[in-house]
């Protein structure tokens, strides 16, 4: 439907195409479902469990002896802003399964955080260096607002997948849905296809 | 807990513009397809321009969902905002807009709660508690609410006479107008306040001492929480919440802008 009276006043163009129905926004907003999780990084630990099974732990100390990977990407909020060229410092997902010692998994994950939030993403989208823990961004440590010491970071796919706080990735053979995804936002969540709601 | 959202596109059609401050204006839409919300919830709209331009924004409603038949959205003028640009200065009564909803379901609140609850607010961040403030008094919930809104003068504050209306009608529900702009001395409006001709209101913005004294007031330690408005707005009255003892899950929180 068109709006006859609308033209809209595009800001400086992207310097590359953003997804469908996002705008660019040059801040970083902060948005979550409750209250900032201030996290002592001495007392930081994550875990990753494939089939209701530990295989790894990390404290915040072997978390970073590991290889650290930078990543320069785009990210895209499902409430409609796109930030581009954003830098983050953190180890992939690949990394800390290889330290644990294990087979890569297939299936789902679901990412559970300090506070109570999760979210849900197939196995493979966290893999082959598309997902990481991350605790830097723009050569800074990662703010508690953004979900530091450390988040998860899926740049893919819209932001409420990388989860912030991040405590544990559960390897699972089955999918079901986390926090935002149980009041029908997307299982999967691609913002290139405009996966916002379930049915999209 | 599970909600689904109403996945279609639907034309909704403006019924009435109104100007609720300088900056925010009320625009109540005609739903074609009837759409049960919830309290708290928001809606995508979205403009399309004649080259096929497409712009989406979420607005929250601040009507009651007692009313499903129509919406009422408060949009405030961003500078540079082309969709609050465009509500602003072109959308006048019988204008359509397409829109999607209800969306969301965490920042919601319902009667059958029946816990004590206390708002926070900070300028058009009154738009979903807006609709939950309607909600509760159109179901004759008795339970006790207590609402801090923080908005720069009198002039700012969205639907204060509704509001005021009330506080005044209900004795469990308590409000507090915290204003951070000082009025000019010697001003007609300070003479009123020195006076203590205003009613509840506070010179200053919302801090410990006063969410503690308003606890007091309420006579209940609240269970539930809901703060929207900008980001440094929430962060620091969840921050306020956590430190008088109320529990990090019992905080819900929305932010805007960056």
């Amino acid at each position: 439907m068109i709006n006859n009276k609308f033209f809209g006043r595009r800001r400086p163009e992207p310097s590359r195409p953003i997804p469908p129905g996002q705008y660019l926004e040059d801040g970083f907003p902060v948005l979550s479902a409750g209250p900032t999780q201030r996290i002592d990084i001495a007392a930081w630990d994550f875990t990753i469990e494939i089939n209701d099974k530990t295989v790894g732990s990390w404290s915040w100390d072997s978390l970073n002896a590991l290889t650290q990977s930078d990543i320069h990407t785009d990210l895209h909020c499902v409430t409609k802003w796109s930030k581009q060229d954003t830098d983050w410092r953190g180890v992939t997902i690949d990394t800390l399964l290889a330290d644990a010692g294990v087979e890569t998994p297939t299936g789902f994950v679901m990412a559970s955080c300090d506070g109570g939030y999760t979210t849900n993403v197939p196995a493979a989208d966290v893999i082959d260096g598309k997902g990481l823990l991350v605790h830097t961004y723009d050569g800074e440590p990662l703010a508690a607002e953004h979900g530091g010491p450390v988040r998860l970071l899926i740049p893919h796919l819209y932001l409420w997948k990388s989860a912030k706080w991040i405590k544990s990735l559960k390897f699972t053979d089955q999918d079901s849905p986390g926090f935002w995804e149980r009041y029908g936002y997307h299982m999967y969540g691609d913002p290139w296809r405009e996966q916002r709601y379930t049915n999209d | 807990m599970s909600q689904t959202v109403t996945q279609t596109w639907q034309i909704a059609t403006v019924t009435s513009v109104h100007d609720e401050s300088s900056r925010v204006k009320l625009f109540t839409l005609e739903l074609a397809h009837i759409t049960p919300f919830r309290a708290g919830q928001h809606f995508d709209l979205r403009l399309t321009a004649p080259d096929g331009y497409q712009a989406q924004r979420s607005y929250s409603v601040t009507s009651s969902p007692d009313e499903p038949n129509s919406i009422e959205l408060a949009i405030e003028l961003i500078s540079e905002g082309e969709v609050s640009s465009y509500f602003h200065e072109a959308v006048e009564p019988g204008d359509k807009i397409e829109i999607r909803g209800p969306i969301g379901g965490h920042f919601t609140w319902s009667p059958v709660a029946a816990k004590p609850v206390v708002m926070i607010c900070g300028g058009s961040g009154i738009a979903p508690i807006m609709s939950m403030l309607r909600h509760r008094n159109s179901t004759g919930s008795d339970v006790p609410a207590l609402l801090l809104f923080s908005t720069r003068t009198v002039a700012d504050i969205l639907f204060r006479d509704e509001l005021e209306t009330m506080a005044h009608h209900d004795p469990k529900f308590h409000l507090v107008n915290a204003l951070t702009r000082i009025p000019t001395i010697g001003s007609v409006f300070a003479k009123k306040f020195e006076q203590g001709q205003i009613g509840r209101r506070e010179m200053r913005r919302i801090d410990r001492s006063m969410i503690d004294a308003a606890f007091a007031e309420l006579g209940v330690k609240p269970a539930r929480a809901y703060i929207c408005g900008g980001s440094d707005f929430v962060e620091s009255m969840a921050n306020h919440l956590l430190n008088a003892g109320m529990a990090n899950n019992s905080i819900r929180t929305e932010r805007f802008g960056p």
